[in-house]
């Protein structure tokens, strides 16, 4: 069982790795929606013996649902949406977020080996994996100019907390789960729709160019 | 004993793993292809055959294609094959085997830079700087296997690799694998990284350094890259196939059926991928790299 659960957050570090180094918007989409149809068994997997059972299975029939197929189909609507360019051309270079990727993952590796996990919790993996998602994702939030890629950093720093989430805290009620899973269903909902209108009215999403849309600057031309 | 039987094989078998690969590539395109031993059929030809020296050369370029074969007969003594210990085997000696495979290359520019041609320097720069980034990628790996297995050789890593270690350790060793893969393809000079088969010198980067050679000393310097990709591949497939737990011959014989195998899966590489741009290599030997320490933190956990 621990080596298939080892297997997937594995997976899942790849798949944020990639997205680091991916400049297309298309393969960054896909990576992200690999992500989302990998966490779906942890769940399952985490759960153990006793925690096996239909919670379980709607928290991951919910993940792939939301996670692997819905963010993924408003993001690539986003991207279909405006005539965006399909490089994008990032304040951190791509060789040198892969390189940044190496540093966030030993900074997870070393916080990890400083919190101690409440035993029979998890995987020794879940918390450095947690957190190097979580971190990687703020990097391309922060790293990136495009508003569509920076809603994937934020995906992948989701899929981080609840990589923590599932393997730490097991025992949390499913409501919790499928409670924060809504919440963030509707902060990419809300982001989804707003990229595309911006994408079909403004022929771009770079948000530093965000500050021209006052009216005062208008004014002043 | 048994440690000599994979050098003899190396010895004997390298210039095969050219001719597969040649005949999957040929069988991809739908031609017949050249016969599996053509490369031996080559290697004869050229040995017979006198060398041309340019007056602008001195003695390193002669001295290239030796000293280079050396390192790589060297560097085969100490690959393990087949489940066995190498008949050369030390702790520390994979720092050694990453320096005699530097070596080879160091001698092999140097040769190139001795005939004052700008398409081979062009070739050698590129070579170093490929190289440069593909070393930390084998290095790595291999401490990888190496904390894995407990061993500090490469006969210790490899020889002692049975599917006990792999349940161990199935997630590290599978990254290795795939990172020891690339790192395969380019220090080969294999498609992803380079086309061996494209005389635009702008493009490829290690056929332009060996322009010069000809003769016996292009003869030299085909069997030593041959060596080297049959002990690199003997690393790929010590590393993927856990043969110590199958008897003495059978292990032997599973071990030269996995690179026969690894030839076959360099062949469709090369027939279904195109090369990289110049620019997008680094990042392909770079994401090996981050491969290998992501295997050596797991490994570490």
């Amino acid at each position: 069982m621990n080596s298939w659960i080892d297997a997937v957050l594995v997976l899942i570090t790849l798949t944020s790795l990639v997205l680091l180094g991916a400049s297309r918007l298309g393969t960054s989409i896909r990576m992200v929606a690999l992500q989302g149809v990998l966490l779906s068994p942890l769940p399952l997997l985490l759960a153990g013996p006793s925690g096996f059972g239909p919670r379980a299975a709607m928290l991951a029939v919910a993940t792939v649902l939301i996670k692997g197929l819905g963010f993924p189909w408003l993001m690539a609507r986003a991207v279909r949406g405006g005539s965006q360019r399909r490089e994008m051309d990032p304040r951190v270079g791509y060789n040198a977020s892969l390189l940044a990727g190496v540093l966030l993952m030993v900074v997870a590796f070393l916080l990890s080996s400083r919190l101690p996990l409440p035993p029979g919790e998890g995987t020794p993996l879940v918390l450095p994996v947690a957190l190097f998602n979580i971190l990687a994702g703020m990097f391309v939030i922060a790293s990136r100019r495009q508003a569509i890629t920076q809603v994937l950093g934020y995906l992948v720093m989701e899929n981080g907390i609840y990589v923590f989430g599932v393997g730490i805290a097991s025992h949390q009620p499913l409501l919790v789960e499928l409670g924060i899973l809504l919440d963030v269903f509707a902060a990419v909902f809300v982001m989804g729709i707003v990229i595309f209108h911006m994408g079909r009215e403004l022929d771009h999403t770079d948000t530093d160019r965000l500050t021209l849309l006052n009216d005062w600057q208008k004014e002043k031309e | 004993m048994s440690g000599y039987a994979g050098l003899f094989a190396a010895l004997v078998l390298a210039p095969l793993l050219p001719g597969v690969i040649n005949r999957t590539k040929s069988f991809f395109a739908g031609r017949r292809g050249p016969p599996l031993l053509q490369p031996y059929f080559d290697l004869a030809k050229l040995l017979r055959k006198g060398a041309v020296y340019s007056t602008t050369t001195t003695w390193l370029f002669r001295a290239g294609p030796v000293v280079g074969l050396a390192a790589m007969i060297v560097a085969s003594a100490l690959a393990p094959f087949g489940g066995v210990s190498a008949p050369l085997a030390f702790a520390g000696d994979f720092l050694f085997f990453a320096g005699l495979l530097g070596v080879t290359r160091f001698v092999t520019m140097l040769a190139a830079l001795d005939t004052g041609s700008s398409f081979e320097g062009m070739g050698a720069s590129r070579e170093a700087q490929f190289a440069a980034l593909a070393e930390p990628a084998f290095l790595l790996g291999l401490t990888a296997v190496a904390w894995k297995t407990g061993g500090l050789s490469l006969s210790g890593m490899l020889g002692t690799n049975s599917f006990a270690t792999w349940s161990g350790a199935t997630a590290p060793l599978a990254l290795v694998c795939v990172s020891l893969l690339v790192v395969f393809l380019a220090e080969n000079a294999r498609i992803p990284v380079d086309d061996p088969n494209t005389h635009l010198e702008l493009t490829m980067f290690h056929e332009v350094m060996v322009l010069d050679h000809g003769g016996p000393d292009l003869a030299l310097i085909q069997y030593a890259a041959a060596l080297k990709m049959w002990v690199l591949g003997s690393l790929v497939v010590g590393i993927a196939l856990p043969v110590r737990s199958l008897a003495h011959g059978w292990a032997f014989a599973a071990s030269v059926a996995g690179m026969l195998v690894l030839c076959v899966i360099v062949g469709v590489v090369e027939s279904c991928l195109a090369r990289l741009r110049l620019t997008r290599v680094p990042q392909l030997l770079l994401g090996a790299g981050v491969l290998s320490l992501l295997a050596l933190f797991i490994g570490l956990k």
